[in-house]
């Protein structure tokens, strides 16, 4: 379950990015997740719910973006989807590919809940 | 991680104590950590009778400004923090010469039993210490102290992984030689130490031969991450329906650049050939330069580790 140790993540990058915006309440997170990284989402979702447990990230919707698997293969150097990290290469049959995208597990965005008193500082 | 003190906040901050066993702290607990099982999304997975797969989902896709809400770019790495301990404890051990291995495997494969023989061996030739990481107890690094060894031991508590943090708490306390050997014993779990990058010169998983040919597949992620395979409990072979070539062929159909070598702690069949292995790593001088892990999944390049 290092799920666990990933929400924790999640929630410490998404309490820093929130405050500094002087936001208290994150509506919701998207999450750039490759289908060939070590994270099962659905794992990650219910860690979440408990880590943001009485942080501004408290209640926020999870929003999971797949990135999907792309690899280069050794032998042939063409590149292929990937689904799987024992994909062989569908031009030429043999182990080895690659991933040069879909392994990535990483914060995009957050939507903050900007009510108009907190925009003051930003305003005429 | 904690901002704090950069612990797991689930129950696997590190602290440690005067007997060097480095333990978690239950106090230091964020939350509650109860478990709605309302709170349990079933929208992202499908069912099927035969296959339950927990690692597919449809892409979501998001339409920003539907609410009054203000999107904010982050664009981090989840494990952006702790590749900067990563890199932190790496630095470190470039500056001090130290070889540091990362050992992983499966609970009972026989970690353990190949350190303490390891250490025998190499007692008087190779200055060595160990750092020992498991859930709970300091059985391990008892044992390693008994064949000669410095250990310090890391119980992670909850956690089913060192992180690189834990690792650099261990790495202070141990204050380990310079030009030494540094082993570090990964909990016992094929499947999570895989994504966490702790520093280390090389990666090394062991498999058993009591475990089964298909291991690599079944778990890519290790066998991806890892430099050197020891196929261990050699001398049980006679004994077991156990295809070498197989597992070798699933191995490097993981990972084509996998080295592997065959090992038996009991025996010593195939020791010095791994000895030997760790001897030439410790003569490399290019070590010290060395990229993290070059396969850590996490450690995808362009990913800022803010």
């Amino acid at each position: 379950m290092h799920e666990m140790s990933l929400a924790e993540n999640v929630v410490s990058i998404v309490d820093a990015a929130a405050k500094a915006e002087g936001s208290t309440r994150v509506i919701a997170i998207w999450l750039e997740i490759g289908a060939l990284s070590c994270v099962a989402p659905d794992a990650l979702r219910f860690c979440f719910d408990a880590i943001a447990r009485g942080t501004v990230a408290e209640g926020a919707r999870i929003e999971i973006i797949t990135v999907p698997g792309e690899g280069t293969c050794g032998s042939c150097a063409k590149s292929a989807i990937m689904t799987a990290l024992y994909d062989l290469c569908p031009h030429c049959g043999q182990p080895g590919l690659q991933p040069n995208r879909g392994t990535e597990m990483r914060v995009k965005e957050i939507e903050i809940d900007s009510r108009p008193f907190q925009n003051c500082r930003n305003g005429p | 991680m904690c901002t704090v003190c950069g612990c797991g906040e689930s129950g696997t901050a590190t602290t440690v104590a005067a007997d060097g066993v480095i333990q978690s702290d239950e106090r230091h607990r964020h939350d509650t950590h109860g478990h709605d099982h309302a709170a349990h999304h079933h929208d992202g997975h499908a069912h099927n009778d035969a296959l339950l797969d927990f690692g597919k989902g449809p892409a979501r896709t998001h339409a920003p400004g539907l609410t009054q809400g203000q999107m904010i770019r982050i664009e981090q790495d989840i494990l952006g923090k702790n590749n900067l301990y990563a890199a932190a404890n790496r630095g470190y051990f470039a500056a001090h010469g130290i070889l540091a291995i990362n050992l992983l495997s499966g609970p009972g494969a026989g970690k353990t039993t190949l350190l303490v023989r390891t250490i025998e061996a190499l007692q008087g030739r190779v200055p060595l210490a160990v750092v020992e990481g498991d859930q709970q107890t300091s059985i391990d690094a008892d044992r390693i102290r008994a064949g000669g060894a410095r250990a310090v031991q890391i119980n992670t508590g909850k956690g089913c992984h060192l992180d690189a943090h834990m690792v650099g708490h261990a790495v202070h306390s141990l204050q380990p030689e310079d030009s030494s050997l540094l082993i570090i014993e990964n909990v016992g779990n094929l499947v999570c130490p895989a994504a966490f990058d702790l520093g280390e010169a090389h990666t090394v998983v062991i498999l058993s031969v009591t475990e089964g040919e298909d291991k690599p597949l079944k778990y890519p992620d290790i066998f991806r991450a890892a430099d050197l395979m020891l196929l261990s409990k050699c001398d049980l072979l006679p004994h077991l329906d156990f295809d070498v070539q197989r597992t070798m062929d699933n191995a490097h159909r993981i990972n084509p650049r996998l080295q592997t070598l065959q090992v038996s702690a009991r025996t010593g069949e195939g020791m010095p050939a791994w000895l030997s292995w760790i001897e030439a790593g410790l003569r490399d001088p290019s070590r010290a330069a060395s990229p993290p892990t070059s396969t850590r999944l996490a450690a995808a390049p362009g990913i800022d580790s803010a």
